[in-house]
C-alpha cells in the first residue's frame, strides 16, 4: 500500500491562564508549524471548547489533516473528548496524539519559564514524531452471552442468583454440596433479628429452585474453565454427569471456611468447643452446667493469622444473650481484647449482653487465658488482677478462614487471592465486588467474613455488576492492547503466557508452528508481553517500539 | 426534590434545579472569574478553614467542572453594590445573572435515597473544649489540614497559629493604610509624626481637631506596631503540629448522644495519623479507644503496621476531659484503662473522632417519599432485606442507613442498583 502524504495538525492550547500564564503559547504555535510533517497549526483559548473542537474538525476537513496533535492537558481529562472529535470529522480517533504540557509543564514550573519553554517545545517535538508513525485502529466488539454462572449455594449466592433472575438473565447456579444454604444450614438464631437461620435460609432455597430463570446443580465440582469475559466456556461434573456451558459472566460466591483450634485452649470439640459447635447445641437447647467461658480471637489477630475475623465478637454476644435468656441464673463471661461491635446493631447487641448481665473481661495477648479442667485464669487487664472463673464449657471464637477450593477456583478464572486466600477485589474502595480479571465478580464470606446482612448487600451488589455486560449484550474494548508486530519471529516460547496477568495469551499449534495467540478481549493492554518478547514479535497499539523510539529521537534532535 | 406521588415502578418526582447564575454549557471551568472575583468567603469544603471566593466550585475535582455563584454573598445579588467583574472577565460568556431556578417533572420507576450523613457537633461535648479551645479540632478539619488540596496545602499546622498567621496579615494591611494616612498629616505639617506627638503631649501645639485625630492615628499606629511585633515575634517560633491525640468516640457510643458506634472513626484515625507521620516525620500520635475496631480486609493488619513501623501510640481509655496551657495547647486528661493510671498529655493538636449522624433534614426527605426513619433517624431497613425501606421501590443505600466505610457504601451503591433494576423490572 503507498503511503498517504502525511498531514500533521498542531492545536495548541491556552486553557485561559493555565497554560498561557506561565508559557507562551503563541511561540508554541509557531514553533510547531517548523516540525517535519506539520502542515497546520492553530493556538486556542480552550481548544476542549466548543469553539475549540470546530477548529480541529475544521482544519482536519479543510486541511486534510491525516494526523491531529493536541498540546494542553492530561489525557486523562480529554482525550476522549478529543478523540470523539476526529472521529465526527471523519479521521481514524486513533490518529490522535496529545501532549501534556499543561499538568507536567506549566504548573509544574510556574516559576521558570525559559526551562519551561523549551520543555513544551520538547514535548511538542516528541507528540509530532509520534503522531507520525500511528496507524488507524478499530474498536473492538464482542458479543456477550447472556447467562451468568454463580458459584456457590449459600446465602450469597442464593441472593445473587435470584436477582440476576428477577431482572430476566438465566443463571447457572453450582453449589457443591449436596444441598444448598452453605454455612446458614448449620446456624441456630441470627442476631439482631432473632430469627430462626435456617427458616432465613429455606426460602431463600426455594426461591431460587422455584425460579425459571435458575438451574441449580448440586454436588457440583468445575472441572475446567476457558474463555473471557462474555464467552465463559466451563465444564463442571454434578452428580454423575458432566456438562460444557457458554457463560457470559461468573460471581464467586464460594463462602469460607471454619477454623478448627486443634491444640488450643484445650479444645476438644467436647468441653472445650467454638462458637460453630456451640450454635448446634443451641439448636437443640442443651447447654449443660452454669458456668460458660468464651475467648475470642482464638487463631485470629496472631502471628500466624492476622486478620480479624469480623463476625466473632457479633458472634459470642449473640450466643450469650440467647444463653442467658435460657438460663438467667447462668454465668457467661467473654473474654475480648477489643469488642469489635461495630456499627448501630452490633453496639445495641453488645448493650443488651451487659444488660442481662454477661460479663466482659478484656485480656492482654502477651498474657492469654489459661483453660483448666475446671476453670479458666485469666489476666484482667482493666482491673490489673487475675480471675479465676469456674467453667462448665469454654467456646472458643475463631476465625472464618479461607474456602478450601479458594485456591482450585482462583487457579481455574485465573482470579486474585490475598494473603489469607480470600479472593481479591480489583479496588478496594473503588471496585469492592469486581475481580481485576473482566467479567468475574465476588461477594460474600469468599471475600471476607461477613454476617448474612452484609453478604445479602454484597450479592446485590455483585449481581448489579454482572448485571451490566449481560444487558449491554455486547462488550466494547479500546483497541490499545497487545498485538503482533513480527509474528513471523514469535518461536511459541510462551513467556508472554506465563507472564500475563490477565489470561490474554495463550500457545496454539498453527501450519507456520507454534505462535502465542493473542485473546483481545481479555488484554488490558498493559504491555508486558511486549516488554519481555525478546524476539519482538508483540507489541503494543498506538505505543509499539517504533513510535517510542521515534518520540526519543524527536526529543534528541532538538 | 419537592414532590414525590405515586408507587413501585411509576414515581413521579418534581426536583428544583437551583440556579447556579453559570451557563454549564458555555463555562470551561477554567476559573479566571474566581480568580477576579472581589468577595471572599468561608470555604465549607474546607471546613472553614480556608476561603472561597462568591463564585466558586465546591471542590476542584467537582463535577460538573462549572462554576456557580453563591448569590447570598455576591456583591451583583446584594443590592446596592455594583460589581460584575466575573461577567466581564469570561471570556466564554458563561455567566448568567438572570438564570432562574428550573423545575423537572421526573418519571421513574424506582428511587434510591443515598443522602449521606452529617457529623455530630462536638460542641455538645463541653468537657473536650471544641468550638472554645481552639487546637480542639474534629477528624474532618484535620483531613482538610492534611490534604494537599487544603488550606495548609498538607501541613499540619495549629488552628491558633493559622489564625496568628491571619491576624499578621489583616494587621499588616491595617497599618499599612494607618501609615498612609500619618504620611498626609505628616507631608501637610512638614513635620515627623514623632516630633509632632512629642509637642502635643508637652501641650506646645494649641488645641485643633485636626491635630487631635493626628495625635490619636498616631497613637493607635504605635500600639499596632507593638501588638504585630509581638505576634510575629510568637509566629517566629511556630512549627509544624507534631503532638497529636485522636481522641476516639466523641458522640457516638455514648448514652447522652449517640448509642450506636460509628464503625468508620477507627480506621480513619489510624489513618489519619499514618499520613500525618508520612508528611512530617517527627510527628508523636496518640490514638485514645474504648476498642479499636479494626473489622475489614485488612484493617487489623494496617492497625498492627500502624504501630510498628510508624509508631503510633494506641492509648485504651476514654478521654475524660481536654483542658489547654498558657501556649494554647490541648492538654488530654485520661485514665491508661490498662495500668489503670490517670493521666495527662499536653499536644498541639486534639483530633475529636466525631459521630456520624443521619443528615440533617432527613425527616422533611423521610416525610416527602413517605418512608420511616429507625430510632437513631436514620432510613429503617430489616437487615434481611437491608436496602428496602418501608416503601416499596424506593431503596437506600449508603451512610443515609447507617455508619459505613467508603468499600461498603460503594458495595451498598450497586446493592441499590440492583433493587431498583428489580423493581423496575417488576419484581421488587
Amino acid at each position: 500500500m503507498e503511503k498517504e502524504e502525511l498531514r500533521i495538525g498542531v492545536f495548541v492550547c491556552k486553557c485561559g491562564s493555565n497554560i498561557a500564564g506561565y508559557l507562551d503559547v503563541e511561540a508554541l504555535d509557531e514553533y510547531a508549524s517548523a516540525l517535519p510533517n506539520v502542515v497546520f497549526t492553530q493556538w486556542n483559548l480552550y481548544t476542549c471548547s466548543d469553539v475549540g473542537l470546530d477548529e480541529i474538525k475544521k482544519g482536519i476537513k479543510e486541511q486534510n489533516l491525516n494526523r491531529v496533535v493536541v498540546a494542553s492537558c492530561s489525557p486523562r481529562t480529554h482525550e476522549p473528548l478529543f478523540r470523539s472529535i476526529c472521529a465526527e470529522a471523519e479521521l481514524n480517533p486513533y490518529l490522535f496524539e496529545m501532549v501534556n504540557i499543561r499538568d507536567q509543564c506549566s504548573w509544574v514550573h510556574m516559576n521558570e519559564r525559559e526551562p519551561a519553554m523549551a520543555k513544551a517545545r520538547d514535548l511538542i517535538r516528541m507528540g509530532v514524531a509520534k503522531a507520525a508513525l500511528l496507524e488507524p485502529q478499530e474498536i473492538i466488539t464482542s458479543e456477550v452471552e447472556v447467562r451468568a454462572l454463580v458459584i456457590g449455594g449459600g446465602i450469597a449466592g442464593l441472593t445473587a442468583a435470584t436477582s440476576l433472575a428477577n431482572r430476566g438473565f438465566p443463571v447457572i447456579l453450582l453449589e457443591k454440596e449436596k444441598e444448598l444454604g452453605g454455612m446458614l444450614r448449620s446456624l441456630n438464631r441470627l442476631a439482631p433479628m432473632d430469627v430462626d437461620a435456617s427458616e432465613v435460609i429455606s426460602k431463600k432455597i426455594k426461591e431460587a429452585e422455584d425460579h425459571p430463570n435458575i438451574d441449580v446443580y448440586t454436588g457440583a465440582a468445575i472441572d475446567k474453565v476457558e474463555g473471557f469475559i462474555g464467552k465463559f466456556d466451563v465444564t463442571f461434573s454434578a452428580n454423575g454427569t458432566t456438562k460444557d456451558v457458554r457463560l457470559g459472566v461468573v460471581i464467586i460466591a464460594t463462602g469460607a471456611g471454619n477454623l478448627v483450634p486443634e491444640g488450643m485452649y484445650q479444645y476438644d470439640g467436647q468441653k472445650v468447643i467454638t462458637q460453630w459447635e456451640l450454635e448446634e447445641k443451641l439448636k437443640i437447647g442443651k447447654i449443660d452446667g452454669n458456668n460458660v467461658v468464651m475467648i475470642q480471637c482464638v487463631g485470629a489477630r496472631s502471628a500466624e493469622r492476622q486478620y480479624c475475623s469480623r463476625i466473632c465478637c457479633a458472634v459470642a454476644i449473640k450466643n450469650a444473650i440467647l444463653i442467658k435468656q435460657m438460663n438467667p441464673a447462668a454465668k457467661v463471661y467473654i473474654l475480648y481484647r477489643d469488642i469489635m461491635a461495630y456499627g448501630v446493631e452490633n453496639e445495641e447487641e453488645l448493650r443488651k449482653a451487659k444488660q442481662l448481665g454477661v460479663r466482659f473481661v478484656k485480656y492482654d495477648p502477651e498474657r492469654p487465658p489459661v483453660v483448666e479442667e475446671d476453670k479458666v485464669t485469666v489476666f484482667h487487664h482493666l482491673m490489673g488482677k487475675e480471675l479465676e472463673l469456674p467453667q462448665d464449657m469454654v467456646v472458643l471464637s475463631t476465625p472464618l478462614i479461607a474456602s478450601e477450593d479458594a485456591v482450585k477456583i482462583a487457579n481455574l478464572f485465573r482470579v486474585t487471592l490475598d494473603e489469607n486466600k480470600f479472593f481479591l477485589e480489583a479496588h478496594v474502595k473503588l471496585r469492592p465486588l469486581d475481580c481485576a480479571t473482566d467479567g468475574i465478580f465476588l461477594c460474600g464470606s469468599a471475600h471476607y467474613p461477613k454476617d448474612v446482612r452484609e453478604s445479602i448487600l454484597q450479592a446485590l451488589g455483585a449481581a448489579s455488576r454482572a448485571s451490566i455486560p449481560l444487558a449491554q449484550g455486547e462488550i466494547k474494548i479500546e483497541p490499545i492492547i497487545s498485538t503482533f508486530v513480527d509474528r513471523d519471529a514469535c518461536r511459541g516460547c510462551g513467556l508472554c503466557v506465563a507472564l500475563c496477568p490477565y489470561g490474554a495469551l495463550e500457545i496454539e499449534e498453527t501450519d507456520e508452528g507454534r505462535k502465542a495467540n493473542i485473546i483481545t478481549v481479555a488484554c488490558k493492554g498493559c504491555g508486558v508481553c511486549a516488554a519481555t518478547c525478546f524476539r519482538h514479535a508483540l507489541g503494543i497499539n498506538s505505543f509499539t517500539d517504533e513510535q517510542i523510539q521515534a518520540q526519543i529521537h524527536g526529543f534528541l534532535a532538538a | 426534590m419537592e414532590k414525590v406521588t405515586g408507587s413501585n415502578g411509576d414515581f413521579a418526582v418534581t426536583v428544583r434545579k437551583k440556579a447556579r447564575y453559570v451557563d454549564e454549557d458555555l463555562c470551561t471551568g477554567c476559573g479566571a472569574c474566581a480568580e477576579k472575583c472581589p468577595t471572599t468567603v468561608p470555604d465549607e469544603f474546607n471546613m472553614g478553614l480556608g476561603k472561597r471566593k462568591a463564585i466558586y466550585k465546591y471542590y476542584t475535582q467537582g463535577i460538573p467542572s462549572t462554576f456557580c455563584i453563591d448569590a447570598v454573598h455576591c456583591r451583583t445579588f446584594q443590592k446596592g453594590k455594583k460589581c460584575g467583574v466575573c461577567e466581564k472577565i469570561c471570556q466564554a460568556k458563561a455567566i448568567d445573572y438572570k438564570q432562574e431556578d428550573k423545575i423537572l417533572e421526573l418519571k421513574v420507576g424506582a428511587i434510591v435515597l443515598a443522602v449521606g450523613y452529617d457529623l455530630f457537633d462536638a460542641a455538645k461535648l463541653p468537657e473536650y473544649g471544641y468550638g472554645r479551645i481552639t487546637n480542639v479540632i474534629n477528624a474532618l478539619e484535620f483531613e482538610r489540614l492534611l490534604s494537599a488540596s487544603g488550606p495548609t496545602e498538607g501541613h499540619v499546622e495549629r488552628l491558633s497559629d493559622l489564625r496568628d498567621h491571619e491576624l499578621i496579615h489583616s494587621g499588616e494591611k491595617k497599618l499599612k493604610k494607618a501609615t498612609k494616612t500619618l504620611g498626609k498629616y505628616e507631608k501637610k505639617h512638614k513635620k515627623s509624626s514623632a516630633d509632632f506627638y512629642k509637642e502635643f503631649t508637652a501641650g506646645n501645639i494649641s488645641d485643633g481637631d485636626e491635630f487631635a485625630k493626628w495625635a490619636k492615628q498616631y497613637e493607635s499606629v504605635q500600639e499596632a506596631t507593638k501588638k504585630l511585633e509581638a505576634l510575629k515575634a510568637k509566629a517566629e517560633k511556630f512549627d509544624v503540629a507534631t503532638r497529636l491525640a485522636f481522641i476516639q468516640c466523641v458522640g457516638s457510643r455514648d448514652f447522652r448522644f449517640n448509642k450506636y458506634c460509628s464503625s468508620y472513626c477507627c480506621m480513619h484515625s489510624i489513618k489519619e495519623a499514618m499520613i500525618a507521620k508520612d508528611h512530617e516525620a517527627r510527628t508523636d500520635a496518640y490514638i485514645f479507644n474504648m476498642d479499636l475496631r479494626t473489622v475489614g480486609k485488612g484493617f487489623e493488619e494496617y492497625k498492627v503496621r500502624g504501630a510498628e513501623k510508624t509508631g503510633l501510640n494506641y492509648v485504651r481509655g476514654r478521654v475524660a476531659e481536654i483542658t489547654q496551657d498558657e501556649n494554647e495547647n490541648p492538654i488530654i486528661w485520661y485514665e491508661e484503662t490498662t495500668s489503670q493510671t490517670p493521666k495527662s498529655l499536653t499536644v498541639d493538636l486534639a483530633i475529636l473522632a466525631v459521630a456520624c449522624e443521619a443528615p440533617k433534614g432527613i425527616e422533611k426527605i423521610a416525610e416527602m417519599v413517605g418512608v420511616e426513619l429507625d430510632h437513631n433517624r436514620f432510613f429503617k431497613t430489616d437487615p434481611l432485606n437491608p436496602l428496602d425501606t418501608t416503601v416499596p421501590g424506593i431503596f437506600v443505600c449508603g451512610c443515609a442507613q447507617g455508619p459505613m466505610d467508603i468499600p461498603e457504601s460503594v458495595a451498598q451503591a450497586s446493592s441499590a442498583a440492583s433493587r431498583a433494576a428489580e423493581a423496575v423490572a417488576g419484581k421488587a
